[in-house]
């Protein structure tokens, strides 16, 4: 595959061992010893999660909001591969990484959180598989789209070691994973949404509409385009390397446009079904909406400018509202819009956040250690190494 | 480039088309589930509940459950609600003073939970295993532990919060009343024939039988003058074991009639059922509307392969494309 005039990537280089990689070692073993008490004396024992909340962080967040920040990936292909925008191409191989690592750690974090886990290969077997389940669609397509992008950052491992016969003759099925990589996400990243539809009055009407999947959908395509612009930006600072201002200054254009159709979509959803009078109860709830909507409008605001997108601090605060925003939809509709009757409350315990901030930290050393073997980031003439 | 964009859009628009002539999604909607031909259930009436909970310490005989202490000598089984260890419970409604049986303001009232055997059930609809059946005779919902994954999706999507969870075990099972229907099992050791709360109520607020015909009486009681005496049926339906009982001033609602298209048991009561933890419903089930929009967009996997085909096209085109420009 090309790379127009760009540099190839190439491996970074320089120590395994910082104080970064020996921290995140550090909060995996954390995460390691809450799993050990999980298995051992329960879900309850280490959690907060009850017959009100049953599904806490470890899927709420892990999963919900895990997959839709690993979906750089999808957002660049969409652009790269099916608008045919060449020049976001040295944009692919660190998004695909990212996300790689997002989808196999919310696949594990679920596995997690599963009760009867022994049982999971149910999902995927005729007798058992209930196909009416938005469950079921969410399980087998997100399996199906590790598979995929596992096999689509091959290549990488292929260059690495020499494997050119393989690489070629992958190369000439690419078009395929590559249509997949787009239909999957697409796909599972709405039914996530679909997922709360039978939740049925249960939730909120801010958040109970048959659009939720749209919004889910649309959400993820901008924060995908969000989490490349976040990981350039740290990867920049932590790397040192350049800023790819011009490359990131155009893609926040495109997150722009994506956040304008969701807010209006959003919005006219509400005044449609009627239930903009929901978001002026003095309650937690249409709070919560609030400060939801604002990380949305605050991006659509500040991307408007195009001074604004020329600037790397303005580009990294509308990324991370973004992120922010997408983070509370999630978090609103699954934990704080819901409420099956009285008296249940739920926030997490510390030894829940441990284990997803375990997760989280499997995920940062598992991408730094993999750019400083694998060719994965472009080759800078200045990059320390 | 913008050839290509136009070719891929055309494609996606065809496609499209396709997809939305070969998926016509009014025909595809799904209704609500209907009532299963011998349909079984439950009728609870409040104003007969005399709140001795019989029926909970039944409930856990029958269904081999253990007890669960409130109090600090651990002495007594006094569960709050329904969970990982109580499959049935009845609760008290208090207002003010509470000096009045069944009265709203400054009176007091019982309400049982349980599962309420939905016609088309949420947990079912959720559940991705088929660990949640509904038995396509009786209506019962049952749960099998050996085909759940244990992922609570049953207990997030019920709108009545009945399936619940072990939270404190290493190979947990999800708990729900399955109308006792292991008893039909020919080796059923236990003390009792049907289900175990109907069977021990001494008052005849619980009692068991056919849907259909437990709807007969509750319209039955309904219809009566606030005062009057009537006969009620104790334990089941047709059971031959009547007592005299006085009419109550019922709120003019069956709760299961119409919720959610549905339930096999029944309630009725003096105290709105708001005030007892039981919800206005719409009549269209949850399921059927969920069920509606995965069959729309994924029935028969017509429009994936479709917007795939679309995907294929496009995603040849840029890799040739942006080959070209490498060479």
């Amino acid at each position: 595959m090309s790379n127009h005039a760009h540099s190839a990537p190439a491996p970074l280089g320089g120590s395994l061992v910082t104080s970064l990689t020996k921290t995140m070692a550090l909060l995996i073993l954390i995460a390691g010893a809450v799993l050990v008490v999980r298995l051992v004396l329960g879900i309850g024992s280490v959690t907060n999660v009850n017959d009100g909340y049953t599904w806490g962080i470890w899927v709420v967040y892990d999963v919900m909001v895990g997959s839709a920040f690993a979906c750089g990936g999808y957002s660049v292909a969409l652009l790269v591969y099916i608008f045919n925008k060449g020049e976001y191409h040295p944009l692919v191989r660190p998004a695909l990484l990212g996300s790689l690592f997002g989808y196999t750690l919310a696949g594990v974090s679920v596995i997690i959180d599963l009760g009867r886990y022994w049982n999971t290969w149910h999902i995927f077997t005729p007798g058992w598989a209930q196909i009416n389940s938005v469950m079921f669609e969410v399980a087998t397509c997100i399996s199906l789209y590790v598979v995929v992008m596992w096999i689509e950052f091959s290549p990488v491992f292929m260059e690495k070691f020499n494997k050119d016969e393989l690489r070629k003759k992958l190369g000439r099925w690419m078009f395929l994973f590559i249509a997949l990589g787009a239909l999957l996400p697409s796909m599972h990243q709405s039914s996530l949404g679909s997922m709360l539809i039978v939740l049925g009055t249960q939730l909120n009407p801010l958040w109970q509409s048959l659009l939720i999947p749209v919004f889910y959908l649309l959400t993820a395509i901008s924060v995908g385009y969000a989490i490349v612009i976040f990981e350039s930006t740290v990867s920049a600072i932590g790397f040192k390397r350049p800023f790819e201002l011009g490359i990131l200054a155009k893609l926040s254009k495109v997150m722009w446009g994506v956040i304008l159709v969701y807010l209006v979509v959003r919005v006219a959803d509400l005044v449609v079904r009627g239930a903009v009078g929901e978001a002026f109860k003095p309650n937690i709830m249409a709070l919560m909406f609030w400060i939801e909507m604002a990380f949305f409008v605050v991006p659509a605001v500040l991307l408007a400018k195009a001074s604004n997108r020329r600037r790397p601090d303005k580009l990294f605060l509308s990324a991370a509202c973004m992120m922010t925003g997408t983070f509370l939809l999630r978090i609103n509709s699954y934990l704080v819009g819901y409420e099956t009757g009285d008296g249940w409350n739920y926030f997490p315990s510390l030894a829940e956040m441990g284990l997803t901030i375990g997760i989280i930290a499997i995920e940062i050393l598992g991408y730094v250690v993999l750019v400083r073997l694998l060719p994965v980031l472009p080759k800078h003439e200045a990059a320390v190494k | 480039m913008s050839m290509d964009r136009r070719q891929f859009l055309k494609g996606v628009l065809a496609g499209g088309a396709v997809a939305a002539t070969a998926a016509p999604a009014p025909a595809e909607a799904r209704g609500n589930l209907t009532m299963p031909p011998k349909a079984m259930g439950l009728l609870y009436d409040g104003t007969l509940c005399i709140g001795c909970k019989a029926c909970v310490s039944a409930c856990k005989e029958s269904n081999g459950l253990p007890p669960e202490f409130s109090t600090e000598d651990h002495m007594w089984d006094t569960p709050l609600d329904i969970s990982g260890k109580t499959k049935n419970i009845i609760k008290m409604y208090k207002d003010g003073t509470g000096e009045v049986k069944d009265r709203e303001k400054d009176g007091y009232a019982f309400m049982k939970h349980s599962c309420l055997h939905c016609v088309d059930p949420s947990c079912v609809s959720a559940c991705p295993v088929s660990a949640m059946r509904k038995n396509p005779e009786t209506g019962v919902v049952t749960y099998d532990p050996h085909d759940c994954i244990g992922c609570r999706y049953c207990v997030l999507a019920c709108p009545f919060d009945v399936p619940r969870f072990q939270y404190d075990k290493a190979f947990p099972q999800i708990v729900k009343c399955e109308l006792c229907s292991h008893l039909a099992s020919p080796d059923n050791h236990t003390r009792f024939e049907y289900s175990a709360c109907a069977q021990v109520c001494p008052t005849g607020a619980t009692i068991f039988g056919p849907t259909d015909e437990l709807m007969a009486e509750a319209k039955r009681r309904l219809a009566l003058k606030p005062g009057t005496d009537y006969m009620v049926p104790r334990g089941k339906l047709g059971g031959g074991d009547w007592q005299m009982a006085k009419a109550a001033n019922y709120v003019p609602q069956v709760y299961g009639e119409k919720e959610l298209g549905g339930t096999q048991v029944l309630k009725l009561s003096a105290v709105p059922f708001d005030k007892l933890g039981y919800r206005d419903l719409p009549e269209r089930s949850f399921a059927s509307i969920s069920e509606t929009m995965q069959h729309s967009l994924y029935g028969y996997l017509i429009a994936p392969v479709v917007v795939l085909g679309g995907l294929v096209v496009a995603a040849k085109h840029s890799l040739r494309d942006q080959d070209e420009d490498q060479e």
